[in-house]
């Protein structure tokens, strides 16, 4: 329980909330003057210049195979390197790998939580990672032995304080990063499952993260409620980048295959699909905001194929 | 049943569960809902349609919702115009009004617009009393039109086993509900009638549909106003028994800005502002040049040979791709640029023989061997450091790179303390070095231009004079 505060303190109390609010309005200030030094920079509408490019023409997409075992909705799945195989996760608290092109189910795993929200397949195919409201992500080795139990050689990697919304492997089986309900992204080592790196920045849960498409960059995207996406820098962990301009969580964000720019999708849908918005980023980044539907987007992962 | 024609509660904009997620989507589709009925203002038809003896009350055919959409929406896909609406219907905001499944087909069934007072706005949660209460009073209607589809007598025999005790309060509501129902006019039944099973539609769908209400958990922990959810139909109290359902778990207060927060703040908008950034146009161009060189890689728009194994059966693309043997098109993906190259194990390999042939591999290979510490468990990652610093950057090293001062320096530092990380100054400089020096004489060697063209060893005497004029030009 606090005294009553002698006079002393009082003024203490004042000056801070005037050193406070002076900070706030000059924060305020930088952030209209960015806002300004953007717009000068906006000399063309992006559907402008596209105009001048012969359209695609009829773009007709087909469901080539219907993937069906699943007793709840699909929260995420992953590509494997080979592209053919899929690893998905459901509600149902199931992460199933697939071999998308006959249909087959490779390996099954019944986690000890509902709600897999994330998985993702390693780059050399022998591993899958996947976690939820357990708060962990998890590494289970994939086995050519079809008896095995893939439950046995589980291993805990990331432990978070929260929901897990997102992992990716790095290019490597060794690494992963993980984004969570507790406002953080996280780099972990695999085989020790120590944290290399964390990155806060975030004011509320982190949904979701991409990692550049570069081999030579260290750059990964995140998105969250606090309708913030943001880049980081892996070797530091300092956020390069900041873009708020989504009304609403952002669901989803993939890089475009070039690395130079990245889309998101938010609950903020909007309904005319051909709306976007482009702010400039580092050197030659692009920040695409397609406002799709409130799910999240996976278009890019198209470009997999 | 209260009445179908109530007014929605204006909401106040300032409401912070007007920024909740599902807000933000129902105030748009209201906004076009409430467009689509104006047909003053260029709405759809809403009329009655005569059917055999009988007349359809107030109703819209979904070819016309989808025209409207269509044109006011600017969507030149059809597909995409009947995929918004069924989105729009299965919030339950219009529907057919002879199926329980909540979606907009492009032809001649009829629909009907949803009234204000069941919109998902009003922050329905309905109990299983009130599903009850509706299920039991539509077996006391002698109607056709009104019998219980099977899942719903499946659905109400086992909320009669549920509610055994209660159920004598739950028929004495149904009758009170279908002697309300009783007084109005007929034509108004109908009408209310569909609203009503469309209501229960969304929050008790059929098996098989997707329940648009459930909630994503991730989203649960925000704490909804707990007086604006609306748990009865009909009326009925809430039960001070039941559970606190899950997504009034409140989340922890938001933490206050501090001084600190704002001052990293500053610094950061600092940076950004400070920082060389592309106009649009510019930004544009390279975009547009990226999409063109690639193009032809992508299996989505152009053919691919010898097909798509995704649309014949035929997987030999994914070996040929794997293989190390690499067809024409993708040795001309590696002339793009030297991260396209080293991105293909076939490209590494080619320009590690090209370096190798004129004996400056070092530097590739210290490339490579950084990449693959950064790939290392981190246990490992001190010795590799090691290695790689014996190698490549030690005083007599067998295989030493030729670095800048700087990141030699900056190298030497890192060792100190070994981590993923330690040659990242020295990687970029010998990469920079690689991409300005020998990739460009990599593309104008033999190896590479004689994959290009495909061309095999042994060949006619022709197709060696000709490689040999392709060089020296």
């Amino acid at each position: 329980m606090r005294s009553p505060p002698i006079p002393e303190m009082a003024t203490q109390e004042v000056q801070l909330n005037e050193t406070l609010a002076h900070l706030k309005t000059e924060s305020e200030s930088l952030k209209s003057k960015l806002e300004e030094e953007r717009a000068k920079l906006h000399d063309v509408e992006l559907h402008q210049v596209a105009e001048k490019v012969e359209g695609l023409g009829q773009f007709v997409m087909k469901t080539r195979r219907t993937l069906k075992g699943h007793g709840n909705k699909v929260l995420c799945m992953d590509w494997c390197k080979d592209k053919r195989r899929i690893v998905s996760s459901s509600q149902d608290g199931k992460v199933i790998v697939w071999d998308a092109f006959t249909t087959n189910k490779e390996h099954a795993v019944t986690m000890p939580c509902t709600w897999v929200m994330a998985c993702a397949y390693a780059p050399s195919g022998c591993a899958v990672a996947c976690g939820g409201l357990d708060n962990k992500c998890s590494v289970y080795p994939l086995s050519l032995d079809k008896n095995e139990n893939l439950a046995a050689k589980k291993k805990s990697v990331a432990m978070h304080t929260n929901y897990l919304s997102a992992c990716s492997f790095t290019n490597s089986d060794m690494q992963i990063l993980t984004s969570s309900g507790d406002g953080t992204c996280a780099l972990w080592d695999v085989e020790s499952g120590q944290l290399l790196q964390s990155f806060h920045g975030h004011a509320a849960d982190v949904l979701c993260l991409d990692l550049a498409p570069s081999e030579t960059g260290n750059t990964f995207v995140s998105g969250g409620c606090d309708k913030k996406a943001n880049v980081w820098d892996m070797r530091s962990g300092q956020c390069i980048q900041s873009f708020e301009t989504h009304e609403s969580d952002i669901n989803s964000v993939r890089y475009y295959p070039s690395g130079d720019a990245f889309a998101s999708g938010s609950d903020d849908a909007t309904l005319t699909a051909n709306k976007m918005r482009i702010l400039l980023k580092k050197e030659s980044t692009l920040f695409f905001i397609k406002k799709l539907g409130r799910t999240s987007e996976k278009y890019f992962p198209v470009f997999n194929l | 049943m209260a009445e179908g024609s109530k007014e929605r509660v204006l909401v106040d904009i300032t409401d912070p569960d007007e920024d909740s997620p599902n807000m933000i989507i129902y105030r748009k589709i209201e906004d076009i809902v409430t467009r689509i009925q104006d047909e003053n203002a260029g709405g759809v038809a809403i009329r009655t349609v005569k059917s055999f003896l009988s007349k359809i009350p107030s109703v819209v055919s979904g070819a016309d919702i989808v025209q409207w959409l269509m044109k006011n929406l600017s969507i030149d896909d059809p597909a995409e115009a009947i995929h918004l609406g069924s989105l729009i219907a299965a919030h339950g905001y219009i529907f057919p009004i002879s199926d329980h499944v909540l979606a907009l087909k492009d032809d001649g069934t009829l629909y009907r617009f949803q009234s204000p007072y069941f919109w998902p706005s009003n922050c329905w949660e309905p109990e299983n009393t009130d599903y009850a209460i509706y299920l039991c009073k539509r077996t006391m209607q002698n109607k056709a039109r009104l019998e219980l589809a099977d899942y719903e007598a499946e659905n109400l025999s086992r909320l009669q086993r549920a509610f055994a005790r209660k159920w004598e309060f739950i028929f004495m509501q149904a009758e009170a509900q279908v002697k309300i129902d009783r007084k109005k006019d007929k034509v108004d039944r109908k009408v209310l009638d569909s609203q009503e099973r469309a209501f229960w539609d969304v929050h008790r769908p059929v098996p098989g549909c997707v329940n648009m209400t459930d909630m994503d958990i991730r989203k649960c922990r925000r704490e909804k106003n707990p007086h604006r959810v609306k748990k009865s139909v009909y009326g009925v109290p809430d039960d001070s028994q039941s559970q606190p359902s899950p997504v009034h778990i409140s989340s922890p207060p938001a933490r206050k800005l501090t001084q600190e927060d704002v001052e990293k703040e500053i610094t950061f908008l600092n940076i950004q502002l400070g920082r060389h950034c592309m106009k649009v146009s510019k930004v544009a161009d390279s975009l547009m040049g990226y999409t063109e060189q690639f193009m032809e890689y992508d299996p989505l728009v152009s053919a691919i040979e010898p097909s798509n194994p995704w649309i014949g059966d035929d997987t030999s693309f994914w070996d040929v791709e794997a293989s190390h043997d690499p067809t024409q098109q993708r040795v001309k993906k590696w002339g793009f640029s030297l991260e396209e190259a080293l991105k293909d194990p076939a490209g590494r390999d080619q320009f590690l023989k090209f370096l190798e042939s004129e004996f400056s591999s070092e530097n590739l290979r210290f490339w490579l061997a950084v990449q693959d510490l950064k790939r290392q468990p981190l246990q490992d990652v001190p010795s590799r450091a090691q290695e790689i610093w014996q190698e490549f950057l030690a005083e007599g090293a067998p295989s030493s790179v030729n670095l800048d001062s700087h990141s030699y320096e900056r190298a030497s530092q890192n060792l100190k303390d070994p981590g993923r990380y330690s040659f990242e100054d020295a990687q970029e400089h010998i990469f920079t070095l690689m991409k300005s020096d020998s990739y460009a004489r990599f593309l104008r060697s033999s190896i590479y231009q004689d994959l290009l063209f495909a061309r095999k060893k042994g060949k006619s005497l022709t197709g060696k004079r000709l490689s040999g004029l392709m060089q020296s030009s």
